[in-house]
Protein backbone atom coordinates (compact mmCIF):
# COMPACT_ATOMS: atom_id res chain seq x y z
CA UNK A 1 0.00 0.00 0.00
CA UNK A 2 1.22 3.44 -0.73
CA UNK A 3 1.94 5.76 2.22
CA UNK A 4 3.78 8.57 0.69
CA UNK A 5 3.72 9.86 -2.87
CA UNK A 6 5.61 12.92 -3.95
CA UNK A 7 5.22 13.85 -7.37
CA UNK A 8 7.47 16.76 -8.99
CA UNK A 9 8.09 19.01 -5.79
CA UNK A 10 10.27 22.15 -5.48
CA UNK A 11 10.99 24.20 -2.59
CA UNK A 12 12.96 27.03 -2.14
CA UNK A 13 14.29 28.48 1.58
CA UNK A 14 14.09 32.01 0.23
CA UNK A 15 16.14 32.41 -3.03
CA UNK A 16 18.16 28.81 -2.84
CA UNK A 17 16.39 25.96 -3.75
CA UNK A 18 16.97 23.05 -1.53
CA UNK A 19 14.59 20.52 -3.63
CA UNK A 20 14.21 20.79 -7.48
CA UNK A 21 11.41 18.51 -8.82
CA UNK A 22 11.97 15.27 -6.72
CA UNK A 23 9.45 12.74 -7.65
CA UNK A 24 9.54 9.64 -5.19
CA UNK A 25 6.97 6.92 -3.49
CA UNK A 26 6.82 4.93 -0.43
CA UNK A 27 5.10 1.85 0.58
CA UNK A 28 4.10 0.93 3.71
CA UNK A 29 6.33 -1.02 5.84
CA UNK A 30 9.16 -0.04 3.56
CA UNK A 31 12.57 1.29 5.19
CA UNK A 32 14.16 3.42 3.07
CA UNK A 33 17.42 5.79 3.62
CA UNK A 34 17.69 8.81 1.80
CA UNK A 35 21.39 9.08 1.29
CA UNK A 36 23.04 12.50 0.62
CA UNK A 37 25.38 15.15 1.14
CA UNK A 38 25.36 18.00 3.21
CA UNK A 39 23.32 20.44 1.77
CA UNK A 40 21.43 18.08 -0.62
CA UNK A 41 17.85 18.48 0.40
CA UNK A 42 17.47 15.01 2.16
CA UNK A 43 16.67 17.00 5.55
CA UNK A 44 14.21 19.84 3.72
CA UNK A 45 12.42 16.45 2.28
CA UNK A 46 11.94 14.95 5.76
CA UNK A 47 9.93 18.22 7.26
CA UNK A 48 8.09 18.00 3.79
CA UNK A 49 7.00 14.41 4.85
CA UNK A 50 6.01 15.59 8.34
CA UNK A 51 4.04 18.72 6.85
CA UNK A 52 5.90 20.98 8.49
CA UNK A 53 7.23 22.74 5.47
CA UNK A 54 4.39 22.56 1.93
CA UNK A 55 5.87 22.32 -1.49
CA UNK A 56 6.16 25.75 -3.34
CA UNK A 57 5.35 23.50 -6.66
CA UNK A 58 4.36 19.72 -6.64
CA UNK A 59 2.11 18.02 -4.63
CA UNK A 60 3.18 15.21 -1.53
CA UNK A 61 0.14 13.01 -0.37
CA UNK A 62 -0.25 10.82 2.65
CA UNK A 63 -2.54 8.04 2.16
CA UNK A 64 -3.86 9.22 -0.51
CA UNK A 65 -4.24 12.60 1.62
CA UNK A 66 -2.61 15.65 -0.28
CA UNK A 67 -0.83 17.95 2.70
CA UNK A 68 -1.33 21.50 2.38
CA UNK A 69 -1.38 24.09 4.87
CA UNK A 70 -5.09 24.28 4.45
CA UNK A 71 -5.62 20.29 4.87
CA UNK A 72 -3.64 21.19 8.33
CA UNK A 73 -5.68 23.50 9.72
CA UNK A 74 -8.90 20.61 10.35
CA UNK A 75 -8.12 19.45 13.54
CA UNK A 76 -9.20 15.96 13.08
CA UNK A 77 -6.67 15.53 10.31
CA UNK A 78 -3.79 16.44 12.10
CA UNK A 79 -4.25 14.91 15.22
CA UNK A 80 -4.60 11.70 12.94
CA UNK A 81 -1.33 12.91 11.37
CA UNK A 82 0.30 13.81 13.92
CA UNK A 83 0.05 10.32 15.78
CA UNK A 84 1.00 8.58 12.92
CA UNK A 85 3.71 10.59 11.89
CA UNK A 86 6.55 11.00 13.97
CA UNK A 87 10.10 12.68 13.10
CA UNK A 88 13.25 12.62 15.13
CA UNK A 89 15.23 15.81 14.14
CA UNK A 90 19.08 15.97 14.05
CA UNK A 91 19.64 18.10 16.77
CA UNK A 92 18.01 16.79 19.55
CA UNK A 93 18.08 19.92 21.90
CA UNK A 94 15.57 21.47 19.55
CA UNK A 95 13.66 18.84 20.08
CA UNK A 96 14.02 18.63 24.24
CA UNK A 97 12.34 21.61 25.78
CA UNK A 98 10.11 20.46 28.69
CA UNK A 99 11.29 20.39 32.36
CA UNK A 100 11.97 17.18 32.81
CA UNK A 101 12.33 13.79 30.94
CA UNK A 102 8.86 12.22 32.13
CA UNK A 103 7.44 15.49 31.05
CA UNK A 104 9.10 15.74 27.63
CA UNK A 105 7.86 11.90 26.52
CA UNK A 106 4.48 13.18 27.89
CA UNK A 107 4.65 16.25 25.65
CA UNK A 108 3.06 14.27 22.36
CA UNK A 109 0.34 12.55 23.62
CA UNK A 110 -0.91 15.46 25.90
CA UNK A 111 -1.32 17.66 22.85
CA UNK A 112 -3.12 14.86 21.32
CA UNK A 113 -5.05 14.56 24.73
CA UNK A 114 -4.92 11.13 25.72
CA UNK A 115 -6.97 10.09 29.09
CA UNK A 116 -3.67 11.25 31.73
CA UNK A 117 -3.93 7.97 33.31
CA UNK A 118 -3.27 6.27 29.92
CA UNK A 119 -0.30 8.84 29.66
CA UNK A 120 1.34 8.17 33.00
CA UNK A 121 1.23 4.29 32.24
CA UNK A 122 2.70 4.70 28.23
CA UNK A 123 5.43 7.34 29.61
CA UNK A 124 6.84 4.67 31.76
CA UNK A 125 6.70 1.88 29.34
CA UNK A 126 8.75 3.58 26.76
CA UNK A 127 11.22 4.77 29.23
CA UNK A 128 11.60 1.48 30.21
CA UNK A 129 11.67 0.42 26.18
CA UNK A 130 14.57 2.88 25.50
CA UNK A 131 16.74 1.66 28.87
CA UNK A 132 16.22 5.61 30.47
CA UNK A 133 13.67 5.10 32.98
CA UNK A 134 16.48 6.18 35.57
CA UNK A 135 16.75 9.85 33.94
CA UNK A 136 12.95 10.22 33.83
CA UNK A 137 13.17 13.25 36.69
CA UNK A 138 16.65 14.62 34.74
CA UNK A 139 16.83 18.04 32.79
CA UNK A 140 16.94 16.76 29.38
CA UNK A 141 19.05 19.88 28.71
CA UNK A 142 21.35 18.20 31.11
CA UNK A 143 21.92 15.12 29.56
CA UNK A 144 24.81 13.61 27.03
CA UNK A 145 24.47 13.40 23.22
CA UNK A 146 23.16 9.57 23.27
CA UNK A 147 20.96 10.30 26.23
CA UNK A 148 19.67 13.17 24.90
CA UNK A 149 18.86 10.98 20.93
CA UNK A 150 17.17 8.22 23.11
CA UNK A 151 15.03 10.52 25.10
CA UNK A 152 14.08 12.45 21.90
CA UNK A 153 13.31 8.20 20.35
CA UNK A 154 11.19 7.96 23.29
CA UNK A 155 9.65 11.08 22.85
CA UNK A 156 7.87 10.45 19.92
CA UNK A 157 7.80 6.29 20.21
CA UNK A 158 5.66 6.55 23.21
CA UNK A 159 3.15 7.58 20.67
CA UNK A 160 3.21 4.26 18.32
CA UNK A 161 3.58 6.13 15.08
CA UNK A 162 2.81 4.38 11.77
CA UNK A 163 5.77 5.94 10.56
CA UNK A 164 9.05 7.26 11.48
CA UNK A 165 11.31 10.49 10.33
CA UNK A 166 14.56 10.19 11.25
CA UNK A 167 17.50 12.86 10.40
CA UNK A 168 20.90 12.21 10.96
CA UNK A 169 20.17 9.49 13.60
CA UNK A 170 23.62 9.05 14.62
CA UNK A 171 24.92 12.57 14.00
CA UNK A 172 27.55 13.59 17.18
CA UNK A 173 26.98 10.11 18.78
CA UNK A 174 30.22 8.33 20.32
CA UNK A 175 30.19 4.47 18.97
CA UNK A 176 28.64 3.33 21.63
CA UNK A 177 25.57 5.64 21.64
CA UNK A 178 25.51 5.08 17.22
CA UNK A 179 25.33 1.14 17.90
CA UNK A 180 22.53 1.68 20.45
CA UNK A 181 20.30 3.53 18.32
CA UNK A 182 21.15 1.32 15.34
CA UNK A 183 20.50 -1.54 17.20
CA UNK A 184 16.82 -0.04 18.63
CA UNK A 185 16.18 1.29 14.71
CA UNK A 186 16.89 -2.68 13.47
CA UNK A 187 14.84 -4.20 16.14
CA UNK A 188 12.05 -1.81 16.37
CA UNK A 189 8.81 -1.72 14.32
CA UNK A 190 8.13 -4.47 12.34
CA UNK A 191 5.74 -3.26 9.96
CA UNK A 192 6.37 0.47 10.58
CA UNK A 193 7.98 2.79 8.11
CA UNK A 194 11.32 3.89 8.98
CA UNK A 195 12.67 6.64 6.75
CA UNK A 196 16.16 7.72 7.38
CA UNK A 197 17.50 11.06 6.30
CA UNK A 198 22.26 10.28 6.61
CA UNK A 199 24.89 10.48 4.98
CA UNK A 200 26.60 7.83 7.31
CA UNK A 201 26.88 4.79 5.06
CA UNK A 202 27.99 2.63 8.04
CA UNK A 203 24.21 1.97 8.82
CA UNK A 204 22.54 1.74 5.95
CA UNK A 205 22.36 -1.93 5.41
CA UNK A 206 21.55 -2.16 8.92
CA UNK A 207 18.09 0.09 8.53
CA UNK A 208 16.98 0.14 5.13
CA UNK A 209 15.97 -2.22 2.30
CA UNK A 210 15.65 0.74 -0.45
CA UNK A 211 17.79 3.79 -0.69
CA UNK A 212 17.31 6.86 -2.51
CA UNK A 213 20.53 9.17 -3.21
CA UNK A 214 19.99 12.60 -3.30
CA UNK A 215 22.05 15.20 -4.59
CA UNK A 216 21.75 18.85 -5.16
CA UNK A 217 17.97 18.49 -4.67
CA UNK A 218 17.24 15.90 -6.68
CA UNK A 219 17.26 12.02 -6.84
CA UNK A 220 20.55 11.23 -8.08
CA UNK A 221 19.50 7.41 -7.93
CA UNK A 222 17.64 4.80 -6.67
CA UNK A 223 17.92 1.38 -5.43
CA UNK A 224 18.73 -1.49 -2.53
CA UNK A 225 21.02 -0.61 -0.33
CA UNK A 226 23.67 -3.18 -1.52
CA UNK A 227 23.55 -1.98 -5.05
CA UNK A 228 23.95 1.87 -3.70
CA UNK A 229 26.74 0.84 -1.64
CA UNK A 230 29.10 -0.60 -4.46
CA UNK A 231 28.49 2.09 -6.93
CA UNK A 232 31.62 4.04 -6.46
CA UNK A 233 31.24 6.41 -9.17
CA UNK A 234 27.90 7.52 -8.02
CA UNK A 235 28.97 7.40 -4.17
CA UNK A 236 32.40 9.68 -5.24
CA UNK A 237 29.87 11.84 -7.41
CA UNK A 238 27.53 12.92 -4.60
CA UNK A 239 30.33 12.82 -2.49
CA UNK A 240 29.34 10.26 0.16
CA UNK A 241 33.25 8.93 0.00
CA UNK A 242 36.05 10.96 -0.54
CA UNK A 243 39.30 11.12 -0.90
CA UNK A 244 41.33 9.31 2.12
CA UNK A 245 45.26 10.09 2.70
CA UNK A 246 47.41 8.00 4.93
CA UNK A 247 50.50 7.02 5.99
CA UNK A 248 52.16 3.73 5.16
CA UNK A 249 55.99 4.52 6.39
CA UNK A 250 57.34 7.10 4.94
CA UNK A 251 54.97 7.07 2.00
CA UNK A 252 51.46 8.89 1.63
CA UNK A 253 49.03 7.02 -0.26
CA UNK A 254 45.69 9.02 -1.29
CA UNK A 255 42.29 6.98 -2.82
CA UNK A 256 38.99 6.89 -2.03
CA UNK A 257 37.68 5.77 1.42
CA UNK A 258 34.17 3.98 1.01
CA UNK A 259 32.88 3.42 4.78
CA UNK A 260 31.38 0.08 3.72
CA UNK A 261 29.46 -2.43 6.83
CA UNK A 262 30.30 -5.63 7.65
CA UNK A 263 34.00 -5.25 5.62
CA UNK A 264 36.74 -4.78 5.96
CA UNK A 265 37.44 -0.87 4.87
CA UNK A 266 38.94 -1.35 1.48
CA UNK A 267 41.38 1.13 0.34
CA UNK A 268 42.41 0.70 -3.38
CA UNK A 269 45.67 2.42 -4.70
CA UNK A 270 46.40 1.53 -8.57
CA UNK A 271 45.74 -1.97 -8.29
CA UNK A 272 47.02 -2.38 -4.68
CA UNK A 273 44.41 -3.07 -2.19
CA UNK A 274 45.10 -2.70 1.40
CA UNK A 275 43.25 -4.23 3.75
CA UNK A 276 42.97 -2.15 7.32
CA UNK A 277 40.73 -4.52 9.91
CA UNK B 1 56.30 31.60 39.02
CA UNK B 2 55.33 33.82 42.06
CA UNK B 3 55.99 36.49 39.75
CA UNK B 4 53.56 34.80 37.35
CA UNK B 5 50.71 34.16 39.77
CA UNK B 6 51.10 38.30 40.71
CA UNK B 7 50.79 39.55 37.32
CA UNK B 8 47.70 36.82 36.74
CA UNK B 9 45.82 38.35 39.47
CA UNK B 10 46.53 41.76 38.32
CA UNK B 11 45.18 41.39 34.99
CA UNK B 12 41.75 42.59 34.08
CA UNK B 13 39.21 40.18 32.46
CA UNK B 14 39.09 41.22 28.76
CA UNK B 15 35.53 41.54 26.84
CA UNK B 16 35.32 37.89 26.38
CA UNK B 17 36.36 36.85 30.02
CA UNK B 18 33.68 38.81 30.92
CA UNK B 19 31.03 37.70 28.87
CA UNK B 20 31.95 34.18 29.50
CA UNK B 21 32.09 34.38 32.93
CA UNK B 22 29.01 35.91 33.13
CA UNK B 23 26.74 33.58 30.70
CA UNK B 24 27.87 30.67 32.87
CA UNK B 25 26.98 32.31 35.80
CA UNK B 26 23.47 32.86 33.87
CA UNK B 27 22.68 29.40 33.58
CA UNK B 28 23.89 28.46 37.02
CA UNK B 29 21.07 30.90 38.12
CA UNK B 30 18.88 29.01 36.31
CA UNK B 31 19.48 25.80 36.92
CA UNK B 32 19.82 27.09 40.96
CA UNK B 33 15.92 28.47 40.07
CA UNK B 34 15.15 24.88 38.70
CA UNK B 35 16.01 23.50 42.84
CA UNK B 36 14.22 25.83 44.56
CA UNK B 37 11.11 24.98 42.90
CA UNK B 38 11.34 21.62 44.18
CA UNK B 39 11.81 22.72 47.36
CA UNK B 40 9.51 21.77 50.57
CA UNK B 41 8.62 25.58 51.20
CA UNK B 42 5.56 26.86 51.81
CA UNK B 43 4.65 28.67 48.33
CA UNK B 44 5.65 25.60 46.42
CA UNK B 45 3.11 23.44 47.82
CA UNK B 46 0.92 26.25 46.88
CA UNK B 47 -1.64 25.88 43.86
CA UNK B 48 -0.12 27.81 41.21
CA UNK B 49 -3.04 29.60 40.48
CA UNK B 50 -3.57 30.70 44.09
CA UNK B 51 -0.20 31.95 43.68
CA UNK B 52 -0.54 33.95 40.58
CA UNK B 53 -3.51 35.66 42.33
CA UNK B 54 -2.21 35.64 44.98
CA UNK B 55 0.74 37.65 44.23
CA UNK B 56 -0.14 39.77 41.64
CA UNK B 57 -2.97 41.26 43.92
CA UNK B 58 0.25 41.72 46.36
CA UNK B 59 2.01 43.09 43.82
CA UNK B 60 -0.70 45.59 42.67
CA UNK B 61 -1.72 47.03 45.86
CA UNK B 62 2.41 47.70 46.73
CA UNK B 63 1.65 49.81 42.89
CA UNK B 64 -1.09 51.79 44.50
CA UNK B 65 -0.42 52.10 47.50
CA UNK B 66 0.47 55.54 48.90
CA UNK B 67 1.67 54.82 52.33
CA UNK B 68 5.32 53.86 52.80
CA UNK B 69 4.46 51.98 55.89
CA UNK B 70 2.20 50.08 53.89
CA UNK B 71 5.01 49.41 51.59
CA UNK B 72 7.39 48.48 53.31
CA UNK B 73 5.23 45.87 55.13
CA UNK B 74 4.64 44.56 52.08
CA UNK B 75 8.11 44.06 51.61
CA UNK B 76 8.14 42.30 54.88
CA UNK B 77 5.69 40.17 53.94
CA UNK B 78 7.08 39.22 50.72
CA UNK B 79 10.88 38.53 52.96
CA UNK B 80 8.75 36.44 54.96
CA UNK B 81 7.30 34.08 52.64
CA UNK B 82 10.23 34.06 50.83
CA UNK B 83 12.10 32.76 53.72
CA UNK B 84 8.92 30.35 54.62
CA UNK B 85 9.79 28.91 50.90
CA UNK B 86 13.58 28.26 51.33
CA UNK B 87 14.87 31.07 49.69
CA UNK B 88 17.41 32.71 50.79
CA UNK B 89 18.14 36.65 51.18
CA UNK B 90 21.08 36.03 49.55
CA UNK B 91 19.53 34.17 46.38
CA UNK B 92 17.14 37.81 46.29
CA UNK B 93 19.84 40.39 46.65
CA UNK B 94 22.13 38.74 44.22
CA UNK B 95 19.06 37.95 41.24
CA UNK B 96 17.14 41.14 41.96
CA UNK B 97 17.91 43.45 44.80
CA UNK B 98 20.64 45.08 43.34
CA UNK B 99 20.11 45.03 39.66
CA UNK B 100 16.34 46.96 40.53
CA UNK B 101 18.53 49.15 43.27
CA UNK B 102 20.50 50.15 40.66
CA UNK B 103 18.18 50.26 37.36
CA UNK B 104 15.14 51.96 39.56
CA UNK B 105 18.37 54.32 41.38
CA UNK B 106 19.40 55.69 38.44
CA UNK B 107 15.48 57.09 37.57
CA UNK B 108 15.11 58.26 40.87
CA UNK B 109 18.53 60.40 41.65
CA UNK B 110 16.94 63.08 39.84
CA UNK B 111 13.97 63.34 41.88
CA UNK B 112 15.73 63.79 44.81
CA UNK B 113 17.18 67.32 43.74
CA UNK B 114 14.50 68.61 41.55
CA UNK B 115 11.72 68.22 43.56
CA UNK B 116 10.30 71.05 45.10
CA UNK B 117 10.06 71.41 48.81
CA UNK B 118 11.63 71.62 51.84
CA UNK B 119 15.29 71.60 51.78
CA UNK B 120 16.86 69.25 54.28
CA UNK B 121 20.91 69.49 52.70
CA UNK B 122 22.70 70.53 50.34
CA UNK B 123 25.80 69.25 48.24
CA UNK B 124 29.13 70.38 49.10
CA UNK B 125 30.44 72.68 45.85
CA UNK B 126 27.68 71.96 43.68
CA UNK B 127 25.49 73.17 46.39
CA UNK B 128 22.38 71.69 44.84
CA UNK B 129 19.25 71.27 47.20
CA UNK B 130 18.22 67.77 48.15
CA UNK B 131 14.43 68.23 49.33
CA UNK B 132 12.39 65.81 51.65
CA UNK B 133 9.43 65.57 49.59
CA UNK B 134 12.28 64.40 46.59
CA UNK B 135 13.80 62.02 48.40
CA UNK B 136 10.49 60.53 49.76
CA UNK B 137 9.50 60.39 46.19
CA UNK B 138 12.53 58.29 45.61
CA UNK B 139 12.10 56.22 48.41
CA UNK B 140 8.58 55.46 47.28
CA UNK B 141 9.75 54.38 43.75
CA UNK B 142 12.95 52.30 44.93
CA UNK B 143 10.54 50.60 47.72
CA UNK B 144 7.66 49.80 45.29
CA UNK B 145 9.67 48.17 42.93
CA UNK B 146 11.73 46.32 44.84
CA UNK B 147 8.69 44.67 46.73
CA UNK B 148 6.81 44.31 43.46
CA UNK B 149 10.26 42.57 42.00
CA UNK B 150 10.15 40.37 45.24
CA UNK B 151 6.94 39.00 44.64
CA UNK B 152 7.18 38.40 40.61
CA UNK B 153 10.62 36.69 41.79
CA UNK B 154 9.26 34.29 44.61
CA UNK B 155 6.54 33.38 41.93
CA UNK B 156 9.08 32.55 39.33
CA UNK B 157 11.72 30.80 41.77
CA UNK B 158 8.92 28.62 43.44
CA UNK B 159 6.40 27.69 40.98
CA UNK B 160 7.51 25.10 37.48
CA UNK B 161 7.60 27.12 34.96
CA UNK B 162 5.09 24.81 32.89
CA UNK B 163 2.78 25.60 36.15
CA UNK B 164 3.02 29.27 35.52
CA UNK B 165 2.16 28.89 32.33
CA UNK B 166 -0.94 26.75 32.66
CA UNK B 167 -2.10 28.94 35.10
CA UNK B 168 -2.27 31.90 32.89
CA UNK B 169 -4.12 30.42 30.60
CA UNK B 170 -6.65 29.02 33.57
CA UNK B 171 -7.06 32.85 34.62
CA UNK B 172 -7.92 33.74 30.85
CA UNK B 173 -4.55 35.24 29.55
CA UNK B 174 -4.19 35.15 25.97
CA UNK B 175 -2.78 32.17 24.04
CA UNK B 176 -0.08 34.16 21.69
CA UNK B 177 1.08 35.67 25.23
CA UNK B 178 1.41 32.24 26.94
CA UNK B 179 2.90 30.63 23.78
CA UNK B 180 5.84 33.20 23.35
CA UNK B 181 6.30 33.14 27.11
CA UNK B 182 6.68 29.29 26.79
CA UNK B 183 9.19 29.22 23.89
CA UNK B 184 11.14 32.01 25.61
CA UNK B 185 11.84 29.44 28.38
CA UNK B 186 12.08 26.53 26.22
CA UNK B 187 15.05 27.87 24.26
CA UNK B 188 16.97 30.55 26.55
CA UNK B 189 19.28 27.39 27.44
CA UNK B 190 20.25 26.48 23.51
CA UNK B 191 20.94 30.08 23.10
CA UNK B 192 22.91 30.91 26.56
CA UNK B 193 25.09 27.48 25.39
CA UNK B 194 25.09 28.61 21.65
CA UNK B 195 26.61 32.16 23.27
CA UNK B 196 29.22 30.40 25.69
CA UNK B 197 30.70 28.34 22.37
CA UNK B 198 31.03 31.04 20.23
CA UNK B 199 32.63 33.11 23.06
CA UNK B 200 34.97 30.45 23.95
CA UNK B 201 35.64 30.08 20.22
CA UNK B 202 36.19 33.36 19.78
CA UNK B 203 39.00 33.03 23.33
CA UNK B 204 40.99 30.34 22.25
CA UNK B 205 41.42 32.58 18.48
CA UNK B 206 42.48 35.83 20.80
CA UNK B 207 46.12 37.04 21.79
CA UNK B 208 46.66 39.66 24.58
CA UNK B 209 43.72 42.65 25.16
CA UNK B 210 41.60 43.71 22.59
CA UNK B 211 41.28 47.48 21.99
CA UNK B 212 38.31 48.55 23.18
CA UNK B 213 37.30 49.87 19.25
CA UNK B 214 37.88 45.83 18.70
CA UNK B 215 36.16 45.35 21.61
CA UNK B 216 32.86 47.45 20.29
CA UNK B 217 33.24 45.51 16.77
CA UNK B 218 33.09 42.41 18.33
CA UNK B 219 30.52 43.10 20.68
CA UNK B 220 28.48 44.24 18.06
CA UNK B 221 29.12 41.00 15.61
CA UNK B 222 28.21 38.63 18.20
CA UNK B 223 24.86 40.65 18.68
CA UNK B 224 23.93 40.15 14.98
CA UNK B 225 24.99 36.51 15.16
CA UNK B 226 23.16 35.56 18.32
CA UNK B 227 20.37 37.19 17.01
CA UNK B 228 20.86 35.03 13.46
CA UNK B 229 20.76 32.14 15.73
CA UNK B 230 17.78 32.60 17.54
CA UNK B 231 15.56 33.24 15.22
CA UNK B 232 16.91 29.60 13.46
CA UNK B 233 16.81 27.75 16.91
CA UNK B 234 12.96 29.47 17.70
CA UNK B 235 11.99 28.26 14.59
CA UNK B 236 13.29 24.89 14.78
CA UNK B 237 11.71 24.20 18.50
CA UNK B 238 8.35 25.67 17.29
CA UNK B 239 8.66 23.45 14.60
CA UNK B 240 9.71 19.99 17.06
CA UNK B 241 6.82 21.32 19.32
CA UNK B 242 4.36 21.64 15.81
CA UNK B 243 5.45 18.27 14.58
CA UNK B 244 4.32 16.66 18.00
CA UNK B 245 1.15 17.65 18.11
CA UNK B 246 1.08 21.31 19.57
CA UNK B 247 -1.47 23.65 18.59
CA UNK B 248 -0.61 26.23 20.10
CA UNK B 249 -2.50 25.53 23.61
CA UNK B 250 -0.68 24.55 27.28
CA UNK B 251 -1.38 21.13 28.63
CA UNK B 252 0.21 19.29 31.74
CA UNK B 253 0.20 16.21 33.35
CA UNK B 254 -0.49 17.56 36.56
CA UNK B 255 -4.36 18.39 37.27
CA UNK B 256 -4.74 21.59 39.84
CA UNK B 257 -6.76 20.90 42.74
CA UNK B 258 -7.58 23.30 45.23
CA UNK B 259 -6.89 21.92 48.70
CA UNK B 260 -7.89 23.66 51.93
CA UNK B 261 -4.63 25.20 52.72
CA UNK B 262 -5.15 26.92 48.67
CA UNK B 263 -8.04 28.08 49.71
CA UNK B 264 -6.71 29.61 53.27
CA UNK B 265 -3.73 31.07 51.52
CA UNK B 266 -5.92 32.87 48.64
CA UNK B 267 -8.04 34.25 51.13
CA UNK B 268 -5.04 35.12 53.41
CA UNK B 269 -3.14 37.08 50.48
CA UNK B 270 -6.37 38.88 49.41
CA UNK B 271 -7.00 39.82 52.99
CA UNK B 272 -3.87 41.32 52.90
CA UNK B 273 -3.92 42.82 49.42
CA UNK B 274 -7.63 44.52 50.66
CA UNK B 275 -6.54 45.72 53.85
CA UNK B 276 -3.12 47.33 52.28
CA UNK B 277 -4.82 49.10 49.88
CA UNK B 278 -7.52 50.67 52.04
CA UNK B 279 -4.70 51.57 54.75
CA UNK B 280 -2.47 52.66 51.72
CA UNK B 281 -4.74 55.14 50.03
Amino acid sequence: MRLFDIQGVHYRYNDVPALAGVTLSIEQGQRIVILGANGSGKSTLLRLLDALYFPDRGSISFNGETLTEERMQDEAFTFNFRQRVAFVFQNPDVQLFCPTVFDEVAFGPLQLRWPKEQIRQRVAETLELLEIAHLKDRAPHRLSGGEKKRVALASVLILDPEVLLLDEPTAALDPKSQSQVVDFLVEWGGTKTVITATHDLDIVEDIADYCYVFSNGQVAAAGSPSEILHDEALLQRTHLIHAHRHRHGNVIHSHPHLHAPHEHHLYEHGSQEHDHA
Amino acid sequence: MAGGVAIKRKRRKSFVEHTLAGLAATTAHALQAEEITKADGLLQHLDPRVKVVGLLALIITAALAHSLWIILTLFVIALTLALLSQVSIRTLARREWIGVLVFTGCIALPAIFITPGHVIYRLPLLHWPITEQGVRSALYLITRVETAATFSVLLILCTPWTHVLKALRVLHVPVVFVVILGMTYRYIFLLLQTAHDMFESRQSRLIGKLEDREQRRLAAASVGVLLSKSLQLSNEVYLAMQSRGFQGEVYTLDEFMMQPRDWIALFSFLVVAGLGFWWGR
